[in-house]
């Protein structure tokens, strides 16, 4: 029964996915809120495969998602104008770095864990922050445009096409989301709960626990420069907030909201998330306030997020 | 050049002592309670913003003692009414906590005092130089240091010499056992997390007089006191302290030949910390 259910979840957050573009200008939407919800979500999801399922607490996502976007951002406007060059840019960007700071920090655990990612993910805030000569500072970097895609026998116009674009998004969140699945499903990933579920444990049956740490870490940090991408093409603009610890923050309450320990909670909490920070802000010049409230309610209430809850209430 | 070089050791001393004074008080809360204040820059915003309030009534003088009371009873509420549901869960969720205060407290200080940065009058007999040839050395920086460093002399006395800080030190260890020998952790820890949000005013105050206040202010200053934190060891107050010192030294020295870089180097000390030595220069052993 519970395998069935499963599927049927599979099939149905498919289907509304793949549909988005015709019901959401319907419920008084639009398409770029789809094309954001599903960016964020790929982001949580990546965070949550290293929050969730190898139980390491990362608050410093956002210093990846950002090299990623400056990354296909710097390339269009400066280097080569092709989408897909420029995202293999931002990702291998953002990827080298997890991989360099990795060894740092893997050793630690819990609260200074986190605290390391925070003070590591800041030091890109800086940068691009200062560094305003390449990348435009404060004001952030726009003056250029995502580029249609040259598929040879057609040509994918993402530019001015938002339902191309959206579903430009998510065929690549598809393939990464699949991948991620694949990876928990092998060995690998179920080494990986092992150490989530007893590090001690999984230490003494032989796993070297650092080096599966770090390889979490930088698959995590991969897919999450993915989303920063595919963040920089949706708005044709980047800019230092993008790194900025409070990004960090929202990405890991999403995945809180959502439910840590389900796949798909994480777009469930972008989703909900987004929503109701479209609605905020468009009523509300104090929607900070708002927001920050929105954090402490879901902690103290909800801490187990939406799916957490739906399984409780599903089990005997 | 060496006029210069000086200059800047001693105003990186300054920006130091700021970051030991934040960090401290960061450092207390999270030995004891294992919680990440990160809405520990709100506080010393609020700090400031209060100092600002009550300065027509009661004077600078009064202010600077007012002040930062004020901000540790709103801490201390805090701490009653949210962060004490926290403690025993995961790490996790305290953190996500503060974050959402952090967004509140900076967004309501903007609310309640205006976006716009807004002057603080210090006594005149405090703002002017000290001697011609060393122009930087104000009274009011001078005063600053001095006061620094009592409270943080006041911090190691409490630590030290009283019974409170004697129940804090050996909370810190074993909190279990602390809690069986009949002390009353809760309110232990409610007084813990009040003196490490008073530091926190205290830094406000103080901080406002030279920078200026925006509802932003400390948020420039709560990642080098991670980074102190981070540098001297954690779990424990002397590093912190000299973690603080050390970083704001650093970028001092190094805004003389690399004025962009003084960001920067504090990261390079705690990347090159963690790959020596990961516990913090005077860390302990296997504690995380």
């Amino acid at each position: 029964m519970p395998k069935f259910d499963k599927r049927a979840a599979d099939v149905l957050v498919w289907t509304l996915l793949l549909t988005a573009p015709f019901w959401l200008p319907m419920s008084g939407s639009y398409v770029e809120l789809g094309s954001r919800v599903v960016i964020y979500a790929l982001a949580a999801m990546a965070l949550n495969f290293l929050l969730g399922y190898t139980g390491v607490l990362s608050f410093g996502h956002a210093a990846y998602f950002g090299l990623g976007g400056y990354g296909t951002a710097m390339t269009i406007k400066f280097l080569y104008p092709s989408t897909p060059v420029a995202m293999v840019v931002g990702i291998v960007v953002g990827t080298v770095a997890a991989a360099i700071i990795g060894p740092m920090i893997v050793r630690l655990r819990g609260v200074y864990f986190a605290m390391c990612t925070i003070a590591f993910g800041q030091v890109f805030y800086y940068i691009a922050f200062q560094w305003s000569s390449v990348t435009g500072g404060d004001d952030g970097l726009s003056a250029w445009e995502r580029q249609p895609i040259n598929l040879g026998f057609t040509s994918l116009d993402i530019l001015h096409d938002n339902k191309s674009f959206y579903y430009f998004v998510l065929a690549v969140f598809a393939v990464s989301v699949g991948i991620m699945a694949f990876l928990l499903r092998s060995p690998f990933g179920r080494t990986l709960l092992a150490i989530r579920e007893n590090e001690r444990r999984a230490r003494f049956l032989g796993i070297p626990v650092d080096r599966h740490i770090w390889m979490s870490w930088v698959i995590s940090c991969f897919f999450v420069s993915v989303a920063g991408c595919l963040y920089a093409l949706l708005s044709d603009f980047i800019d230092p907030r993008a790194i900025r610890w409070d990004q960090s923050g929202t990405f890991v309450i999403m995945t809180v909201l959502g439910g840590m320990r389900s796949f798909w909670g994480p777009l469930i909490g972008a989703a909900i998330f987004l929503v109701l920070e479209d609605y905020i802000s468009s009523h509300t010049e104090n929607w900070m306030s708002f927001i920050g409230l929105f954090f402490v309610l879901i902690v103290l209430f909800f801490p187990r997020g939406v799916l957490g809850i739906i399984q409780r209430k599903a089990a005997p | 050049m060496s006029q210069l070089l000086l200059f800047n050791v001693f105003n990186g001393l300054i920006i130091g002592a700021f970051y030991a004074l934040m960090a401290l008080g960061l450092s207390l809360i999270l030995n004891l309670s294992g919680v990440i204040n990160f809405a520990h820059g709100g506080f010393l915003a609020i700090g400031g913003y209060l100092a600002y309030t009550v300065a027509p009534y009661l004077g600078f003088w009064g202010a600077l003692v007012a002040s930062p009371f004020l901000v540790a009873l709103i801490g201390i509420l805090i701490e009653r009414v949210l962060v004490r549901r926290l403690y025993g869960r995961d790490p996790l969720y305290s953190l996500l906590l503060t974050f959402g205060l952090a967004f509140m407290i900076e967004d309501g200080t903007r609310f309640i005092w205006g976006a716009q940065s807004l002057p603080y009058q210090i006594p005149s007999s405090l703002a002017a130089p000290l001697s011609t040839e060393f122009f930087f050395l104000t009274g009011y920086r001078v005063f600053m240091m001095a006061l620094v460093a009592a409270a943080v002399l006041g911090l190691f006395l409490i630590l030290n010499y009283t019974r409170l800080g004697l129940r804090i030190r050996a909370g810190t260890l074993d909190l279990e056992t602390v809690s069986v020998l009949g002390v009353n952790v809760r309110a232990l820890r409610s007084v813990n997390f009040g003196l490490g949000i008073y530091l926190a005013g205290l830094a406000g105050v103080l901080a406002v007089g030279m920078l200026g206040l925006q509802p932003t202010v400390g948020d420039n200053l709560i990642m080098p006191s991670f980074i102190a934190i981070i540098v001297g060891g954690l779990g424990s107050l002397p590093g912190t302290l000299l973690g603080g010192l050390m970083i704001g030294v650093a970028s001092g020295v190094t805004s003389v030949y690399f004025p962009s870089a003084s960001e920067a180097v504090m990261y390079v000390m705690m990347a090159a910390v963690l790959i020596v030595r990961p516990r913090g220069l005077l860390g302990e052993e296997g504690r995380f």
